[in-house]
């Protein structure tokens, strides 16, 4: 509730002005775990628990994604992540030099619903991609100069959504 | 990876001190709950109360440790904070493992099935 008010005494959001948060890390681990404590940390009061949980999860298995395939055991390289918040949702970007994205990850683009791997076979792996393609939308990949980009929304609710008499009048 | 264990009379508790089940620390903890599985139990509980965040290599993870104690014993969970929960549900996980709201439910439910 503190966080929603205090949303309201803030400027509003808008196109050109929205702040931009930047962050640039090692592809291990650990700073993979710092990178997204200090996200959490960054964005806590604009959004629920639920929401921050869940944006620290799919964030997760991108970032992780990254470590263990993009660059591999051997090889060391830098994530770089750019976060917008706007009114009603998480604007994700995700940048690395690390091999290309195999184009399986983002068949659902085209398939239609993301596969869940079948809890009977008590599958151990393959939940990361389910996971992201589940909770993220607008999902989108590109490659270039040997640079992946990765970018998404996460649908949140509107800023300040106890006063949204306030907020009808600006859609 | 700190994990506690305590045995109460046939179940195997064991709780993990960890903020994060997560991708750091995944192959540890399944290390770990190899050593802390070792003694014979009818049954074992971990009690994730103390985790808050588990990421898809934790739930690999724990998916693992029990298909390591099947078939002779299977694994359960305690004590799952929510967003630990939605992991489980999201991916169907909560299907597959026998879940109590915490670790004294666990225990209760236990000598009501022996009684």
């Amino acid at each position: 509730m503190l966080a929603e008010r205090r949303g309201l005494t803030e400027p509003r959001p808008t196109r050109g002005t929205a702040q931009v948060f930047h962050l640039s890390f090692l592809a291990d681990p650990l700073s993979v775990r710092a990178a997204l404590c200090a996200t959490r940390a960054r964005f806590a009061r604009q959004m629920s628990e639920d929401e921050a949980g869940t944006l620290e999860l799919v964030l997760a298995e991108v970032l992780n994604n990254i470590v263990e395939h993009g660059y591999g055991a051997d090889e060391t390289g830098t994530i770089t992540l750019s976060m917008v918040r706007d009114r009603c949702s998480m604007i994700c970007s995700v940048s690395d030099d690390g091999v290309e994205l195999p184009a399986r990850c983002l068949d659902h683009l085209w398939d239609g619903a993301p596969s869940r791997p079948a809890p009977e076979d008590l599958p151990e792996g393959g939940f990361g991609w389910f996971l992201i393609r589940d909770l993220a939308e607008d999902l989108g990949y590109h490659r270039e100069g040997g640079r992946n980009l990765l970018a998404f929304r996460l649908p949140l609710q509107a800023f300040s959504s106890d006063e949204t008499e306030a907020d009808s009048d600006h859609p | 990876m700190n994990l506690t264990a305590k045995l109460r009379s046939d179940t195997l508790i064991i709780r993990v001190e960890e903020d994060r089940l997560d991708a750091a620390v995944a192959i540890r903890f399944k290390d770990r709950m190899r050593e802390e599985t070792a003694p014979a139990s009818a049954r074992v509980v971990l009690d994730l109360s103390r985790v808050v965040f588990l990421d898809s290599s934790g739930l690999g993870a724990v998916v693992a440790v029990m298909k390591s104690l099947a078939p002779d014993r299977r694994l359960e969970l305690a004590g799952l904070t929510p967003n630990v929960e939605k992991v489980f549900r999201l991916t169907r996980m909560d299907t597959v493992f026998p879940i109590h709201a915490n670790a004294d439910a666990a225990l209760a439910e236990g000598l009501r099935d022996a009684g």
